[in-house]
């Protein structure tokens, strides 16, 4: 099978890879390209953990075909802190506990991020819905919330 | 000790350890390992729920360029009959043969051949060339074809255990158990009431996100190096030295971070094949399993079947109790039958009691321990009863459980006398709770329930080095599945009274730590704790050796305060404190470096209690159920760090609600899983569930130096009843089989 | 296995049309990657259509609204005007799993994935929805209940694809609504649904009624019983119990791990009630 040549950027940074036209987005992006920070925990778009960015828009990396990556924008995990330090939401995650095993924590902190950027204040039912995509199995979610929550009001003052 | 004590450490809520690289996608997971000249292991898996193997052949996959290894059954030696330690329980053969198939294939899903190769996609294509011939049997596939007189075996040489009279024939139910005391006839004679019920409950997936991932290279020597995810890379290093008949030397294990286990990553399943294959292809070789195999091939929770009859005075005395309790094993035996027996009662005074188990082979999954393995199924039903013998004597849950409830001094059902125990603390918390005082929403109903696990103890160890400029480092090797790292550095700072900062905790692999059994239990906090602490003492007792010398006084002229040596009161009052870093500056005039170290096998973990009530609401026209609010009330001795004892406890209170409202293993009619998948495996969403409100009750374990209980596995065990007694609060029916899912429950309300 | 991102539809076409051996439409995806990674199909060629212009626009005009195949979830969410007129069909596309399926997920997609129950299907088959075909023979129009033939079958043939639907302009005191039920709050596939749009007179009477249902036979049914039991009513109750009487009549769904016969007939009625109302309301209709 003949392998197919795509440009594409991770976390601003140029980057080329070859793929097969089947391989998706979270394969070569753990696999081909060392970016192991995107979790795979289904790889049929129910559990959350290999959210990424596309181009701004939040999607599981397992239902994107790595060729469609061609002239976009990745954003993963590690493209969320910043040369000044982690990223409120990281912050957030640790200080409130709002992880136990730690898998769906990439995937989560990007939804995050996607909800954040979108709705910069979200009542707790708007939050509860947007990470339905992401399964956590440890928490029962309750810290998660209030970690999103506390994020979204430290990121309103910094606004 | 385990009185009152301020404490400066313990009790506060610091980061953890290895939060920043977790937030960051630095941890290292199963998966996230690949080595140089690595090869990619897949399994071959059978399409039949029950067939013996006819034949396989391995030739043309072996002959397909890019495959460096096939194995087989036949590839494999002959494990010898033995109990595998720990958590993870069960035979060696079983075990053995649950991770490669010999001459049956007992579920679907059940692994009979494996290889290596260059890339995923030859190894899938290699695994297609493999011929099996089945000879296809019928499976068995539930407790009541299983327990039948004439059913068809599962194992043809499964005699069943500690029966009054040695087995004469081979049956599916693998062993029994009696628990009794007194006279339960007499008992129900007593009784005003009586209540009766018969429960059931499908198997269920502890559903951790992250599937089972192991890489394993072998060298020529035979030296083999596994990196796994795993709750006790020891376990799994015992458990795969014995099915190869390797000695443990030869095998290293690396735990991986951890992605969530819940008892299912206690047991091997990939580690020994890629072992296998590494050993072939002499070379490395990464094995993850999809989450299909996940659903299908690992170690799911036991699906039961409960009787209850429960008999009470008009006050609520209970006088006598009988439970019924039969378990699914899957394909081998192993079903939590003990446990789950002896928790069905555990926290009431009964002085009548019999408590039959039943441990029964089906051809589905080797089930594999699911947080307090055994006690949800049990508990659900004695919960229940419970319930229904409130309402039938018109007394309030908690106070009907007030009146039977065990306390310090009594006997437990399952034999010792407890000693202090916060069970009635928690009912009375309950009872107090603002949550409990509020009205019942309309259109839901209020079910309350107790939990109960006895938790563990167990084997760790851990070491303790001071580093040249007084920092501290501990090496200890429990799996890190939920912030324990950061729980031992709090106890470690309490103990050595040093800044939390300063404490850096390894997880460390099996070359680098002492021996520590399996995460699991709810023993790591209590057990590996009690290690970190007494290594800690220990090096308390050299740093007064190292001051004492650097002061030229007797040993018992110097204390330990604040992280400091100082001098004992009254004598030697000039001297300054020596602190850990000025210590260190002259530990080599004083005796070379320091390191403390302390190997355990830690008693008397002290069994964990809860209450938890919650308002489900259910529509009347759909059967749908949602929780509207939850209160998880539990007794953790002393909580290290209360934030990872709340998520315990909401964790927990996810996973039962999960259990109870909508997660099953369906099966068709051949055996085959329906709902592989987190599609149709229905795990709780963020959206599903309210805020799960906590209570940390605090009676301090005599046994533990300050006085810690386990907590990960109660939280589990309550909600299954507190769902079901919610939902008959609110349609005005009982449904006694889980899960209430909208068929089940709608199909309850049209009936009345 | 090939790629192809062609930038016309009718090369698109072109190339399905030509293809030798499994030739699939990659729109946003989350259904056909799942297929692939399961095996159920294994493609030869892959024709991904998002780089066609016309495939990318929402297009409003006097006729209603042209909105593209390649289209995702997120996007049709965020067209105010289009939730205005149409907040059913909307809503049910919007319900397509979670917010990251929702950034890939398109209409078109759901419907040539052709399950029964498809979430956006109902609302747009009650909503009076054509789909726009290009194929070797050139264009035509579809009604979108016409598409789906069977669970996983179409109507499209060899080289045809959906380059967009067409959502007629929303009619003067009209309404649509749908509701599906599921026994989580996200992430499931309807057990059972129902797609309601209605046309109210001055007086608040129901003058048209679409009536469609999901999940409950192999290709979602548009009831026109149930049409018929509340054109001329003001849903008071005896049109709303005849409007379940008449859902529950015609469906003729299957016992799977999802629900049974019994439960997902109950609950169609249910739902059709419940969206009706909603419907009603949205078209200015007061109870």
């Amino acid at each position: 099978m003949s392998k197919v040549h795509v440009t594409t950027r991770v976390n601003g940074d140029p980057v080329e890879f070859l793929c097969t036209p089947e391989q998706t987005l979270v394969d070569v992006l753990r696999d081909t390209l060392d970016r192991t920070g995107t979790k795979e925990g289904c790889s049929t778009g129910d559990c959350g953990a290999c959210s990424v960015l596309l181009n701004g828009r939040l999607v599981c990396a397992c239902l994107v075909l790595a060729v469609e990556s061609e002239g976009a924008e990745v954003t993963t995990i590690e493209g969320i802190a910043t040369e000044e330090g982690l990223h409120p939401i990281q912050e957030k995650f640790l200080e409130h506990a709002a992880l136990q095993c730690g898998i769906c924590t990439p995937g989560f902190i990007v939804a995050t991020k996607a909800l954040l950027d979108k709705h910069p204040e979200p009542d707790e039912e708007t939050i509860r819905y947007w990470l339905a995509g992401n399964l956590c199995r440890c928490t029962g979610y309750d810290k998660i919330i209030r970690a999103v929550q506390d994020a979204a009001t430290t990121l309103a003052h910094e606004a | 000790m385990a009185e009152a004590t301020e404490f400066k450490a313990i009790g506060t809520r610091p980061v953890r350890p290895d939060g920043v690289d977790k937030v960051t996608g630095r941890a290292q997971f199963g998966a996230d390992l690949n080595l140089p000249n690595m090869l990619y292991g897949k399994v071959l898996r059978s399409p039949h729920a029950h067939a013996r193997i006819r034949r396989i052949d391995l030739d043309a996959a072996r002959a397909m360029p890019g495959v460096h290894a096939v194995v087989s059954g036949a590839d494999f030696p002959g494990a010898q009959h033995g109990e595998i330690g720990g958590e993870g329980g069960g035979d060696v053969a079983d075990v053995a043969k649950n991770v490669m198939a010999r001459d049956k294939v007992l579920y679907h899903g059940h692994p009979l051949a494996a290889v290596a190769a260059t890339s995923q996609a030859i190894a899938e294509a290699a695994l297609a060339a493999i011929e099996v011939e089945y000879e296809v049997l019928t499976p068995v596939l539930d407790l009541e074809a299983a327990m039948a007189p004439d059913a068809v075996l599962v194992n043809e040489n499964c005699f069943t255990k500690n029966l009054p009279e040695p087995a004469e024939k081979p049956s599916n139910i693998a062993s029994v158990m009696t628990l009794a005391r007194g006279n339960v006839d007499e008992g129900f004679e007593l009784a005003d009431v009586i209540v009766e019920g018969e429960y059931r409950i499908p198997m269920a997936h502890q559903g951790y996100i992250e599937p089972h991932a192991c890489t394993a290279t072998v060298n020529e020597s035979g030296q083999a190096t596994v990196w796994t995810c795993t709750q006790g890379h020891f376990a799994l290093r015992t458990q795969t030295a014995n099915i190869l008949d390797m000695s443990v030397a030869d095998l290293k294990f690396i735990a991986s971070e951890i992605g969530g286990g819940f008892g299912g990553k206690t047991v091997v399943y990939l580690e020994p094949v890629a072992v296998m294959l590494s050993t072939q292809a002499r070379r490395p070789v990464k094995m993850v399993m999809s989450r299909e195999e996940v659903f299908r091939a690992s170690g799911p929770a036991a699906g039961s079947c409960a009787k209850i009859r429960v008999g009470a005075k008009k006050d609520g005395t209970i006088t006598a109790a009988t439970a019924w309790l039969a378990y699914e094993a899957g394909a081998f035996e192993g079903a939590p039958m003990g446990p789950g027996a002896m928790c069905v009662f555990a926290p009431y005074d009964l002085e009548n009691f019999r408590v039959e188990g039943f441990d029964v082979l089906v051809n589905k999954p080797k089930v594999a321990a699911y947080r307090a393995p055994g006690a949800p199924q049990s508990m659900h039903a004695m919960e229940s009863a419970l319930d229904d013998l409130a309402r039938e004597l018109n007394m309030d849950p908690i106070d009907l459980r007030l009146k039977n409830a065990v306390a310090e001094g009594s006997q437990a059902a399952y034999g010792p006398k407890f000693p202090a125990i916060g069970f009635r603390e928690c009912l009375e918390a309950a009872k107090a709770h603002p949550n409990y005082q509020k009205p019942v929403p309309e259109g839901a109903g209020r079910g309350v329930a107790a939990g109960f696990w006895f938790n563990a103890g167990m084997e760790s160890s851990a070491e303790v080095h001071i580093n040249e400029d007084g920092t501290v480092q501990i090496i200890e090797g429990s799996p890190d599945i939920g912030g324990s790292r950061a729980s031992m550095a709090l106890m470690a700072a309490e103990t050595l009274g040093v800044p939390y900062e300063k404490i850096r905790v390894l997880v460390g692999d099996t070359e680098a730590s002492g021996f520590n059994n399996v995460t699991g239990g709810s023993r790591t906090t209590f057990a590996t704790g009690m290690a970190v602490i007494q290594a800690c003492e220990d090096i308390i007792a050299q740093c007064k050796d190292r001051a004492a010398k650097t002061w030229g006084v007797d040993a018992d002229q110097v204390e330990w305060e604040d992280g400091q040596a100082i001098p004992a009161p009254g004598v030697n009052a000039e001297l300054k404190p020596l602190t850990l870093a000025e210590i260190m500056k002259t530990a080599a005039r004083t005796g070379g470096p320091i390191l403390g170290r302390a190997a355990l096998n830690a008693r008397g973990p002290g069994a964990g209690f809860s209450v938890n009530f919650g308002d489900l609401k259910v529509d009347r026209e759909t059967g749908k159920v949602d929780v509207l609010s939850f209160t998880a009330i539990q007794d953790a001795g002393k909580a290290i760090h209360p934030a990872y004892v709340e998520g315990q406890m909401q964790g927990g209170a996810v996973q039962g609600l999960g259990w109870a409202l909508n997660e099953e293993y369906i099966f068709d009619g051949n055996g085959v899983l329906e709902n592989p998948g987190f599609l149709d495996y229905r795990i709780p969403v963020a959206s599903d569930m309210p805020m799960i409100d906590t209570q940390i009750i605090e009676v301090p374990n005599p046994s533990h130096p300050f006085g810690v209980r386990g907590v990960g596995e109660t939280p589990i065990v309550a909600p299954l009843a507190v769902a079901a007694n919610a939902v008959r609060d609110a349609i005005g029916r009982r449904v006694h089989d889980l899960p209430l899912s909208p068929p089940n429950v709608l199909a309850a309300i049209e009936e009345g | 296995m090939r790629y192809e991102a062609p930038s016309s539809s009718k090369e698109a076409a072109k190339l399905l049309a030509s293809a030798k051996g499994k030739a699939v439409v990659l729109a946003g995806g989350t259904d056909l990657l799942v297929r692939m990674k399961s095996g159920a199909v294994e493609p030869d060629l892959i024709v991904d259509i998002k780089r066609i212009g016309a495939t990318q626009e929402i297009k409003k005009s006097g006729n209603g609204f042209k909105i593209g195949a390649g289209v995702s979830g997120a996007r049709l969410g965020k067209h105010r005007a289009l939730k205005k007129a149409w907040p059913g069909v909307v809503e049910a596309t919007n319900l397509i799993g979670s917010d990251q399926i929702q950034g890939r997920c398109t209409m078109a997609g759901n419907l040539c994935n052709a399950s029964p129950a498809a979430d956006s299907v109902p609302a747009m088959v009650a909503a009076n929805a054509k789909a726009n075909v290009v194929g070797p023979g050139g264009r035509r129009t579809v009604a979108v209940e016409k598409i789906p033939t069977g669970p996983g079958k179409t109507s499209l043939k060899k080289g045809e694809i959906i380059e967009s639907i067409t959502l007629p302009a929303k009619a003067p005191r009209s309404g649509d609504a749908y509701l599906r039920f599921i026994p989580r709050t996200e992430m499931d596939i309807a057990v059972v649904s129902a797609g309601v749009n209605l046309t109210l007179d001055s007086k608040g009477v129901v003058k048209k009624a679409r009536v469609a249902l999901g999940a409950v036979a192999p290709t979602v049914l548009l009831v026109e019983d149930a049409a018929k039991a509340i054109v001329g009513t003001k849903l008071d109750d005896d049109a709303l119990a005849a409007l379940a009487a008449a859902c529950e009549a015609a469906c003729r769904p299957i016992d799977d791990m999802r629900g049974t016969i019994e439960f997902r007939t109950e609950v169609a009625g249910v739902l059709a009630r419940r969206a009706a109302l909603t419907a009603y309301e949205r078209a200015g209709g007061k109870k």
